[in-house]
């Protein structure tokens, strides 16, 4: 077998074994969260027979472990459970009458719009920031290196919601060229969606680049002093061609691990920008869930956001691994 | 010779001064050189770490390192100038009528990228040729370089090819574009002697055949004998001698040119002795589940005796130590000192055990910790051997700084605040610390200058007179052999091809490996190279 194949096969595995890990904190640390969906939803009026049949009806009264196990099976087969906050506590005792929502469609018009957030974002902050990088690494020490760093780490130490604000009081009052709000629907039109989307994806461009573009840059520098581009730099190449023939090629390993690192945190950690933009994303319904104490909800959510992780951190491996050619050629 | 002598001067520096920045201050490298070549010529250009061999040679082709600057003096190439020159005009010279030839090809080749574009990548970025012309001309050479496979090395990666096929590539790629003249900056150093000779060989050819001028640069007198029409010595930055190969090596008239060979004039007179201190019998040896390493090796060492263990990278040298240590608990076999069996594995010795034997390394900078002084380097073992304290801890450090003819105002200084002479030194006296009976040198002067490898061999055999050590003494370089050694053990590939006293090993007969090893390498005959190729067809 290649030996990449098998790296592939056991990093998978590795996959697999940190998702289960992940699984199990899910679930355990949940239960240490305060507060009771029950006893909330019931009120002051509620009584311990109503309280026992509504537990036995969510499935709260057995064990932890079975009810772990129970999740974990069907989270396997695609199925994340039933919503608590749907049901009507009145109904507690006609169990057959429940109008509880699942998990998965709740989950899944907001998690295509977080990706479209996400993937939006990239599109734009991706090749942005490796333009960036590459051109400072080129330039560098000059008043155009400076320049750019100098703005980059302005950007990524102001709050994200600072940001925003400051995009909207420009971008969306002063001059009224996008809307401030992005409460997009299922039913939007995709070129609405995109321009509903803009400041929300500009924001997050902003907030990502300064991380993605001084990595780069520092990737490259590292490998400068290198004695192969010494002796590019003897062979009379220019020094864009030294940087991206020479220097570029040896990069991406760092490189794409950053960039892993950054999308993953478009996807997990953008409740602060979606509650400015009012964007229903995830991170906003995993946020509600928690107030609400809807746990299959918050455990549904926190385990799609540890399958992102470990996913973008695969393909991260997958390009250091077939960038490089010690690997991918064996002796 | 006299041939190239008519040829007219390809370029000449005149009182060439650079200076390098280092903690915050200017520092002369080079003061003010002369050098001169001809068309066709190959100038030898000789000195220890630090004489501003390699960045004269770079200055050559108007190139200064990072930190580094011209300061004065010129260097002409036709009617021009290269220090005038800005970066631009400079890089149309680069690649197309200067090349370089780096010290570790492994290094200087791009991980990223097949040799074959390597090799005429400079060549189609000035559009001397199209690619397609090119690349059979680079066939052409990697022939003339007797490199495997001309037609198919050029595909690999240089991950996929030995260091010398590596060296080899790189000539190669330095020919492409058909130079005037080539840096050679030490190409062979990285090599065992016996891939040296071949890559000597093909070097020599390649550059004469295309009557390139070319400037040598290497430490090696030896090797530099057999590449060089003409030899310039530098020593700090200074021109100390100049003349031809031939007069540079009957009549050097420099002291300091004469104690380039120091090494080779020490020469212990070999003892034998019947009782032996340590004894290996029929190791084998891995690393984790890969494959031997060390194939029944078995070795005697006499005591108060130095064994020298030679042989090339790869043949089992540092793993025998490691094995004797207990660092590698061999797979089979067993080691037997003083008499008694040694446990294999180092953790299930006992202190008294670990006394006995202590390890001098390579590479005295990444065996001390570069911050503890040299009174906490020394008096470790002191401490841990012997419980001293106080006072007596610091006579005794300061004996021991005696014994290495260094004084006590050392005792506060950091591995940083010494020269790599005196680290070394250091490393021997915190060996001499715990009072052992046998002290393994790994390679202890392979990274140093030759004047300090010659104080440090005799720092070792006047110990060795004095405290009736036993040393082990694992090195590849036969002439250190010829100096320290009573017995000598060839190894190769994993086994012991043949172990004996010094004088018997170094007569013939030898077994094929010892022939080709001897034969290998390099003596201060100019003609030594010729001689060794014709006996070889």
């Amino acid at each position: 077998m290649h030996p990449i194949l098998s790296t592939l096969i056991k990093r998978i595995g590795l996959g697999i074994v940190s998702l289960f890990f992940v699984s199990l904190i899910i679930f355990s640390s949940i239960q240490l969260l305060p507060g009771d969906f029950v006893e909330a939803q019931l009120g002051q009026a509620r009584t311990e027979e109503t309280v026992a049949a509504f537990r036995k009806e969510l499935g709260l009264d057995k064990p932890y472990h079975i009810r772990y196990v129970n999740w974990v099976t069907a989270a396997v087969q695609g199925d994340l459970g039933s919503t608590f906050s749907g049901r009507n506590a009145s109904y507690a005792n006609q169990p057959q009458q429940s109008t509880a929502r699942t998990v998965t469609s709740l989950l899944k018009p907001r998690l295509y719009n977080t990706f479209f957030l996400a993937a939006m974002t990239a599109i734009i902050a991706v090749p942005l920031s490796l333009l960036l990088g590459i051109t400072a690494a080129l330039y560098r020490n000059t008043f155009y290196d400076r320049a750019v760093n100098a703005s980059a780490l302005t950007t990524i130490s102001m709050p994200e919601f600072f940001v925003a604000y400051i995009l909207i009081i420009f971008l969306a009052s002063i001059y009224q060229f996008f809307p401030s709000l992005s409460n997009v629907t299922s039913s939007t039109p995709f070129l609405e969606r995109v321009y509903l989307s803009i400041l929300p994806a500009l924001t997050l461009t902003l907030v990502t680049v300064a991380h993605m573009m001084r990595m780069t840059r520092a990737a490259i520098i590292n490998l400068l002093s290198s004695p192969y581009i010494e002796m590019a730099e003897l062979k009379g190449l220019s020094r864009s061609k030294v940087i991206i023939k020479h220097a570029l090629p040896n990069a991406w390993a760092p490189i794409s691990n950053i960039i892993a690192f950054n999308l993953a945190y478009l996807i997990v950690g953008v409740v602060v920008v979606e509650v400015v933009f009012v964007y229903p994303g995830v991170g906003q319904l995993m946020v509600d869930s928690v107030i609400k104490r809807d746990i299959p909800v918050v455990q549904g959510c926190a385990l799609v956001f540890a399958l992102t992780y470990i996913l973008l951190n695969l393909l991260a491996d997958v390009i250091s691994i077939i960038t490089n050619p010690r690997l991918l050629y064996p002796k | 010779m006299s041939k190239n002598r008519e040829n007219s001067i390809l370029l000449e520096m005149k009182n060439i001064s650079i200076e390098g920045y280092s903690d915050e201050v200017w520092h002369p490298i080079i003061k003010g050189v002369d050098l001169q070549i001809h068309r066709g010529e190959i100038l030898g250009l000789i000195g220890e770490s630090g004489a501003g061999k390699s960045t004269l040679g770079l200055a050559a082709m108007g190139f200064v390192r990072a930190g580094c600057r011209f300061t004065g003096g010129s260097v002409l190439f036709g009617d021009q100038d290269l220090t005038k020159m800005n970066e631009i005009e400079k890089r149309e010279l680069w690649g197309t009528k200067f090349s370089y030839v780096a010290q570790s090809a492994a290094a200087a080749f791009n991980p990223a990228h097949r040799l074959i574009n390597q090799t005429i990548e400079a060549s189609i970025s000035h559009g001397i040729s199209k690619t397609e012309t090119l690349e059979q001309e680079a066939i052409t050479l990697y022939e003339e370089m007797q490199l495997p496979n001309p037609t198919e090395i050029g595909d690999r990666f240089p991950h996929q090819v030995s260091g010398g096929q590596l060296q080899r590539t790189m000539t190669a790629m330095a020919m492409s574009s058909k130079p005037d003249l080539i840096i050679f900056d030490e190409p062979t150093t990285a090599l065992d002697v016996t891939t040296q000779v071949n890559v000597l060989a093909t070097i020599r050819n390649i550059v004469k055949e295309h009557n390139t001028a070319a400037i040598y640069i290497t430490h090696d007198l030896a090797v530099v004998a057999q590449m060089a029409d003409r030899i310039q010595v530098l020593r700090y930055g200074n021109t100390i001698e100049e003349s031809e190969t031939n007069k540079m090596l009957k009549t050097p008239k420099e002291d300091y040119t004469k104690s380039l060979w120091a090494v080779r004039s020490i020469k212990k007179k070999e003892n034998k002795n019947k009782e032996k201190i340590l004894t290996i019998n029929n190791i084998d040896a891995s690393y984790g589940s890969g494959p031997k390493v060390l194939q029944n090796v078995s070795i005697e060492v006499p005591k108060g005796g130095t064994v020298a263990i030679v042989g090339e990278s790869g043949s089992g040298k540092s793993t025998t130590a490691r094995v004797v240590t207990g660092l590698l608990p061999p797979d089979k076999g067993e080691i037997i000192f003083q008499g008694q069996k040694l446990t294999p594995n180092l953790s299930d010795r006992s202190k008294e055990d670990l006394r006995k034997i202590q390890m001098v390394y390579q590479s005295p900078d990444t065996s001390m910790n570069p911050k503890h002084t040299v009174r906490d380097i020394i008096g470790r073992p002191l401490e841990f051997y012997h419980n001293m304290k106080g006072k007596e801890y610091t006579n005794r450090v300061i004996d021991l700084l005696k014994m290495i003819e260094l004084d006590e105002t050392f005792i506060d200084r950091l591995p940083s605040e010494l020269s790599g002479g005196q680290k070394q030194r250091i490393c021997i006296a915190r060996a001499l610390a715990a009072e052992p009976d046998l002290i393994i040198c790994d390679e202890v002067t392979s990274a140093l200058d030759q004047i300090v490898q010659e104080g440090i061999l005799k720092l070792l055999l006047r110990l060795q007179k004095e405290l009736s050590i036993t040393y082990i003494f694992i090195t590849h370089d036969i002439a250190t052999v010829k100096a320290i050694s009573d017995e000598v053990v060839v190894m190769h590939n994993g086994l012991v091809v043949e172990q004996g006293m010094k004088s018997e090993i170094f007569s013939p007969p030898h077994p094929d490996y010892t022939k080709l090893l001897l034969s290998s390498v390099p003596e201060m005959d100019p003609n030594w190279l010729t001689k060794i190729l014709s006996s070889k067809k």
